[in-house]
């Protein structure tokens, strides 16, 4: 390798400051958990810790094993086989993206409920009339809330498992299937385990949304370890103590990270991403065809479209009761633009930390990279928690400078603007962008970067004109992950957001509350709409961009 | 590099610009920081802005909300802060976040047990924590302590042991009988749990109709809420589900709790916020928490809502409000320590 010292510490220095923003609130956490005493964790370990751990595995497990399997055979299904559908099913296998955990909990509760639709049709059925001679199982529970999470979660792995089989399998499969081996081999034996890197990547994705939702867990009595963060800040008033715990969680969520970093080392691509071809999928016929449909469907169906069309129920009723509230259109322009907003700042802070991982090949750049991806591992509110007193000393700085200088008070600069908001979007979101450039880098060959290098061609200029094309469709994809994740974000919103400012979740979370469910499905409603726009574009990036570059 | 961040923020800026939702000072107008649903004050704050003039801007905040205005500082533009639980009012007065206001106006309306002695903090609608039972049943009264009875082992539905109404009855059953036999007490009630400890209160109607429990805590204004059909026609079915008892504590009246607000610390529109919380004791906001939320009103003389008043007579314990808030804390730990939302 070529190594001029001194070259791409702009790089660095950009990376260094995206990375002080990020371990700014986390740090101003660490400061807060000091100042308490920890008499609180005689309590948790007697009390909390063995049980909330436990539960906190368990779901971990489950919607890991649940969306692995989920993921990795739907990705199978729709690359390796062809059969009616497959074009739609393709991409309709990433719409539960759009659907925030918390809305689907609450429409399959609505659903599944003994007077629900379902279960009073099956009692009609069954000639039963009272709901205490006959119930199914109550989805309030640890079974239900694994399989709610991971029919809304496998997405992720999905994404990233399909890229992997659409370019790198081709050889081999056509081999192992010339050598006879059996479709469910080929899977097994060939096809997963290259695919084992790309699993890793969507699952630690899923393990971070899991461990860090609180709505669809707290509303499914479901005590993980953040509820239990909740209860020691907000009942006991204990705010260092819930600090304490929410820094040992992310201890436990980097070790997630780290784990995840490591099976993605021992994959080496970039050398015959060149030579990839996509795999010709068999064609299913007959009964098999039929199967492969069914089986593609309902993922689907559980994931989307039964709680959006449960949603459509419900916000149809609402609009015949009462009409539509016009507040929510300039709430949906406002959570909009924000996501925007927020989307592009992401996308360029990770290009930038990602890029100078390569452009300078230092091991600091790649600790900085992975310090900017910490977000992701903090629940929402926890992170607003530390954001606050950074923010506010930002604004107070500015605020006397502005009064010595001009005169004039700039108040609240940044809570009262929504830079705050934004600020917090791209803290939590940042290892979205981070992790997906980096991964789409990764497969661009060094040899360009090194040709390029002895052409004369500087740090910005190979990124512009070699690898910004070569990844743009890891960068739409982060992107569109990063803009979705924005829209349905709830905790940091309702905690950040300026003074008169509701977004659709923020509305949807008020008439939950409230329990004008109707109202709220209208909102939810337009949330699902406007992450279904990314979730097609997505689909579309994904497979006519497939050639150029990997997905995450 | 820079210079597309540079291109950028200049196609970002204005975009930005247009989200700035104006916090610039009028002189007119009154904030208010609030963990009330929106849709529960809206009517109120429209109202205040009809009488007088002064508008109103609020947000809406779950958790935080005393951390939010503590960052904030000295610059903050809270000038009232509004919690729905006495735990988190006493706690935003405890942190120094508010200011003790007098007010004859408010002090003839409040009485001084709804409200701090100083003028820190003031109630101004009650709720009452209420059993809602199936509609079979024969039950004519019911204490808070026989819910730890065994007649009632799997068949009591209840919100989150570390959910604020939850905790706030433990804090006043500790208040009641000291912590030994809250604790006791506590587990009965678990054992009593006919499914896990979440949810809504409303949740617990619509589980007592499908079959799942018998009876369920809720607060009293959720049966106005779904008896008069504001929730839908679904809630309306679930509110006909079940029959009301206001239940007592064996030597005391019934546990409830309050919606109350304070004046901020900081608060750079005093005046109008006065106003505000004057307006909000008036006879006019009174019959409006009573009308439209289906609260008891804090105000002697403003009638509660029909379907409320049905409910029967309301004997508020004794127990004042701030010693339930001082027994918050002891209170979670036992949900902790009893394993109540396992």
């Amino acid at each position: 390798m070529l190594r001029r010292p001194g070259r791409g510490s702009p790089w660095l220095a950009a990376s260094g400051i995206v990375a002080l923003l990020v371990i700014a609130p986390i740090a101003a956490l660490a400061l807060t958990a000091s100042r308490g005493s920890a008499d609180l964790w005689q309590h948790l370990i007697a009390y909390v810790l063995p049980v909330a751990v436990r539960d906190t595995f368990v779901l971990l497990l489950g919607v890991g094993l649940l969306t692995a399997a989920v993921g990795t055979t739907m990705a199978w299904l729709v690359t390796a086989y062809d059969f009616p559908g497959r074009r739609v099913i393709d991409w309709a296998l990433l719409l539960p993206l759009a659907v925030p955990t918390y809305v689907v909990a609450y429409a399959y509760l609505d659903i599944l409920h003994p007077v629900g639709p379902v279960q009073t049709a099956l009692r009609a059925l069954l000639g039963i009339d009272d709901p205490r001679d006959f119930r199914l199982p109550d989805i309030r529970s640890m079974a239900g809330c694994v399989v709610l999470l991971g029919f809304v979660l496998y997405p992720y792995v999905y994404l990233t498992t399909r890229a992997m089989f659409l370019m790198q399998t081709a050889n081999l499969v056509e081999v192992a299937r010339t050598l006879g081996i059996s479709r469910r081999g080929v899977f097994l034996r060939v096809a997963f385990p290259l695919a084992r890197p790309a699993v890793a990547v969507g699952l630690s994705l899923v393990l971070l949304e899991t461990v860090n939702d609180i709505g669809a867990s707290e509303f499914l009595g479901i005590r993980t370890l953040t509820v239990s963060i909740y209860a020691t800040w907000i009942t006991r008033s204990d705010l260092a103590g819930a600090a304490q715990m929410a820094l040992a969680m992310l201890a436990v969520a980097l070790g997630v990270v780290l784990l995840e970093r490591w099976a993605r080392r021992q994959r080496q691509y970039a050398n015959d991403a060149q030579h990839a071809r996509p795999l010709e999928p068999q064609r299913l016929a007959g009964w098999r065809a039929g199967a492969a449909l069914v089986a593609a469907i309902t993922p689907v169906a559980i994931g989307f479209a039964i709680p959006a069309a449960y949603l459509v129920d419900e916000a149809l009723a609402r609009v015949r009761f009462a009409g539509v509230s016009r507040v929510i259109l300039s709430e949906t322009s406002a959570t909009i633009g924000l996501s925007l907003v927020a989307t592009a700042l992401t996308v360029l802070a990770g290009l930038g930390v990602a890029y100078a991982v390569r452009a300078t090949g230092r091991a600091a750049a790649g600790v900085l990279a992975r310090i900017a991806s910490l977000g992701y591992a903090i629940p929402g509110t926890v992170l607003a928690i530390g954001l606050l007193p950074v923010v506010t000393g930002i604004e107070a700085f500015v605020d006397s400078g502005a009064r010595a200088v001009l005169g004039v008070s700039t108040g609240l600069l940044l809570l009262g603007s929504g830079a705050a908001l934004i600020y917090a979007y791209v803290v939590r979101f940042l290892a979205l962008a981070v992790g997906g450039v980096e991964a789409g880098l990764s497969r661009v060959p060094a040899s360009l970067d090194e040709a390029a290098r002895t052409l004369g061609e500087s740090a910005g200029g190979r990124l512009r004109r070699i690898h910004l094309p070569l990844v743009r469709p890891a960068l739409a994809t982060a992107a569109l992950l990063v803009f979705v994740d924005c829209m349905k974000e709830l905790p940091a919103t309702l905690l950040l957001r300026p003074l008169g400012l509701e977004t659709l979740a923020t509305h949807l979370y008020g008439e939950a509350v409230r329990g004008t469910y109707e109202d709220a499905a209208i909102a939810a409603l337009l949330i699902v709409a406007a992450g279904l726009v990314p979730v097609v574009i997505l689909a579309r990036v994904s497979r006519a961009r497939i050639h150029a570059g990997p997905l995450l | 590099m820079t210079l597309s961040l540079v291109r950028f923020l200049k196609a970002a800026l204005p975009g930005a610009a247009v989200l700035l939702c104006a916090a610039t000072a009028s002189a007119q107008e009154v904030n208010l920081y609030t963990t009330r649903e929106p849709g529960l004050i809206q009517p109120l704050m429209d109202a205040f802005t009809k009488a007088t003039g002064i508008k109103v801007n609020s947000i809406f905040v779950r958790d935080g909300l005393a951390e939010r205005v503590a960052a904030e500082g000295t610059r903050s533009p809270a000038d009232v802060l509004m919690d729905v639980d006495i735990g988190a009012l006493i706690t935003l007065v405890d942190r120094g976040r508010t200011q003790p206001v007098r007010s004859s106006v408010l002090e003839a309306a409040v009485p001084a047990n709804l409200r701090g002695s100083d003028g820190s903090w003031f109630a101004l609608s009650l709720r009452a924590r209420v059993l809602y039972v199936q509609k079979d049943l024969s039950l004519k009264s019911f204490t808070y302590e026989q819910l730890a009875d065994p007649q009632w082992k799997g068949k009591i539905c209840t919100r989150a042991g570390q959910h604020a109404y939850t905790t706030a009855l433990i804090a006043a059953y500790i208040a009641h009988y000291g912590e030994a036999r809250a604790e006791a007490w506590l587990r009965g009630l678990k054992s009593g749990l006919a499914r896990a400890a979440a949810g809504g209160d409303r949740d617990g109607a619509r589980d007592i109709m499908g079959g799942i429990c018998d009876l369920a805590l809720g607060n009293s204004y959720y049966v106005g809420l779904m008896r008069s059909g504001a929730g839908g026609p679904d809630q309306e079915k679930w509110g006909s589900a079940i029959r009301i008892i206001l239940p007592t504590f064996e030597n005391g009246g019934t546990h409830v709790n309050v919606s109350g607000a304070a004046i901020a610390k900081n608060s750079p529109n005093r005046a109008n916020a006065l106003r505000f919380l004057e307006f909000l004791v008036s006879d006019q906001a009174q019959k409006m928490y009573a009308e439209a939320n289906f609260e008891y009103p804090v105000k002697a003389g403003v009638a509660a809502h029909p379907i409320i008043a049905a409910l029967g007579p309301l004997k508020v314990d004794g127990l004042p409000l701030v010693e339930i808030a001082k027994h918050r804390a002891t209170a979670s730990k036992l949900v902790d320590k009893v394993g109540y939302d396992r």
